[in-house]
């Protein structure tokens, strides 16, 4: 699963450097080699990358509970293994990106803290529900196929630590679109109610999965600093038209329509154009007023709560742990 | 029905059983290592619940493969132990109570370490096909049972908190142990040609390896109680009905669809 346009919120304007430091790490950025960890980097550098990798982790975690909705009602054994396994795998992804946050010196304490208050951000796609059984196959063919869009560039990204998540993320996404995908190609070959399925779940999934890729570039104020970072390597509407683009011919070879009346090849671009997209839902739906944005928080938060006991039960066994290890020792 | 294929729903149905209750934790375990652990569990439980209800369907011979079995059988046909399918939250009824992650555990415990007696006893099935399932559902096992001691250790031995829920959740699902082990004729029927294996047979062996863990955890075994459950004969528990109507409820809605 993927973040939204990690440029939302505000970055500086990258300033000449100034001290021996920040002309090395331009330098590096200049030459495209990765900034470790242990490198010198500016502190709004480090901000923007916390902000994004955190969104990004927090939107795996959140992106499990759509989908989990509907693990203990698939409809085969199959599909349930499959699924449980996909959503398995999403919580890894939130494991290796909340590491890959620690390294620029956040702990997962912090950023859980920051999600469940509310400032943190997740992807706003999880804010639609999963109505049907369709919206499996929708969320694995669409939404990680626009994930995966956004996805591959971050593999190339300047940080070391991000690029080699993603470069394992990306492995595992494109499996998931193809099973996404193969979901779609059953429930289209299927029975009538199959068919109307997978169309229904087309339609309500299209708009928010083109909105996923963010702003449109004219609108998008702080893209030009990530890119001259090396954090994002391709604009916001290029990567939409690149989705569009491959997604079209698949909804054709599915025999489904894709909601938009005004969807039309353009020879003279050699890319498809498309009807006007709704951008005050989209900003309704990242300023918190989506469909399940107050039951997704809650949930999240609901789940740690509860776990709190858990938690402290198994610190307090490996203190008491240690303290009897002290003591045979002394 | 044949006593064969009664025995290998009871393996299968008990996998499947406790492998949806544990899919109930994902998304919501009490930290993200957990509810990957939890997923990945009840996805080896749902794997082993495929094979032995696909060579049960074989058997038959007549025509119901896995999905049929899981999707299309009622309540009482379903052979899984009544321990499996009991509420994540403990045995109380209705549904405002939440999931305890404690309960959980010691219910992995329990069953994980009947499963692991029975996967080794197995082994040397004259079913062949089984003994297979059994080698490959063995190694699966001691990775799950040990992840469950791990934290019936941690949860009993760590807080007063904690130590209370787990005791709870002992007092709690011990008497539904005694299925696990009550003398039954089929069982009987199976072992004496060397398919199955008695339940008694498996006892000392769980005894033990129950009781080492609960002494670390400090948790202490309760009463012994006379009362068995009878979810392997298809007589289950009030809470039974629910699981098999949300997992049923989508295949059944469209009957002979392909997914």
């Amino acid at each position: 699963m993927y973040t939204q346009a990690m440029d939302l919120a505000g970055a500086p304007t990258l300033a000449p450097a100034s001290t021996p430091e920040e002309a090395a790490f331009n330098a590096r950025i200049a030459a495209d080699r990765k900034v470790e960890p242990r490198d010198w980097m500016p502190e709004a550098y480090r901000k923007t990358l916390v902000r994004q990798i955190s969104q990004h982790a927090h939107s795996e975690v959140v992106g499990m509970l759509p989908e989990g909705n509907w693990i203990t009602r698939a409809p085969s054994l199959k599909r349930k293994a499959i699924l449980m396994a996909k959503v398995q795998d999403e919580g890894g992804h939130g494991l290796y990106l909340y590491a890959a946050a620690e390294t620029l010196g956040v702990s997962r304490d912090q950023m859980l803290e920051a999600l469940h208050a509310g400032r943190a951000k997740y992807s706003s796609i999880f804010n639609y529900p999963t109505l049907t059984w369709a919206d499996m196959g929708a969320i694995g063919w669409l939404v990680d196929g626009a994930a995966i869009m956004n996805q591959i560039p971050l593999c190339r990204c300047s940080y070391g630590p991000y690029a080699r998540a993603m470069i394992r993320i990306c492995k595992e996404e494109s499996f998931h679109q193809r099973q996404g995908f193969d979901i779609m190609l059953a429930l289209s070959r299927g029975t009538t109610a199959q068919k109307a399925m997978a169309q229904d779940a087309l339609n309500r999934w299209w708009w928010p999965v083109v909105q996923m890729f963010g702003p449109p570039d004219k609108d998008s104020v702080h893209s030009g600093q990530s890119a001259a970072w090396g954090i994002k390597r391709i604009s916001n509407d290029d990567l939409r038209q690149k989705f569009i683009d491959a997604t079209v011919p698949q909804a054709e070879l599915l025999g489904l329509t894709i909601p938009d009346p005004q969807l039309k090849w353009n020879a003279e671009r050699g890319h498809y154009d498309i009807g006007p997209i709704d951008w005050d839902e989209f900003w309704r739906v990242v300023g918190g007023e989506g469909p399940c944005n107050r039951e997704r928080l809650a949930t999240r938060v609901e789940a740690h709560e509860a776990g709190a006991w858990v938690r402290e039960a198994a610190l307090a066994h490996a203190r008491k742990q240690g303290a009897r290890a002290r003591k045979r020792a002394a | 029905m044949n006593p064969h294929i009664e025995y290998l729903l009871r393996l299968g149905d008990s996998s499947l059983v406790l492998g949806q209750r544990l899919a109930e934790w994902t998304g919501h375990g009490p930290v993200l290592e957990e509810d990957i652990a939890l997923t990945n569990i009840a996805l080896d439980l749902v794997g082993q619940a495929r094979l032995l209800l696909t060579h049960a369907g074989r058997l038959e011979g007549a025509g119901r493969d896995e999905d049929a079995l899981a999707y299309f059988r009622d309540t009482a046909e379903f052979r899984n132990f009544t321990l499996c399918e009991l509420p994540n939250s403990g045995i109380e009824r209705g549904r405002a109570h939440g999931a305890c992650y404690g309960f959980t555990v010691v219910r992995n415990l329990l069953f994980f370490a009947w499963q692991a007696q029975c996967w080794g006893a197995l082994t040397d099935s004259a079913d062949r096909d089984l003994a297979a399932i059994a080698a490959k559902s063995a190694k699966e096992t001691a990775y799950h049972l040990r992840h469950a001691a791990d934290w019936v250790v941690r949860l009993g031995d760590g807080t007063a908190d904690s130590h209370a829920r787990c005791q709870r959740a002992l007092d709690q699902l011990m008497p539904y142990c005694n299925e696990l082990f009550a003398a039954d004729a089929l069982e009987e029927d199976l072992a004496a040609r060397g398919i199955g294996v008695r339940g008694a047979d498996l006892k000392a062996g769980w005894d033990a390896q129950v009781r080492a863990v609960l002494e670390e955890a400090t948790l202490t075994l309760p009463a012994a109680c006379a009362f068995t459950s009878a979810g392997r004969r298809g007589q289950h528990s009030e809470h039974f009905e629910y699981l098999l109507a949300e997992m049923q409820s989508l295949a059944r809605a469209h009957p002979g669809a392909q997914w």
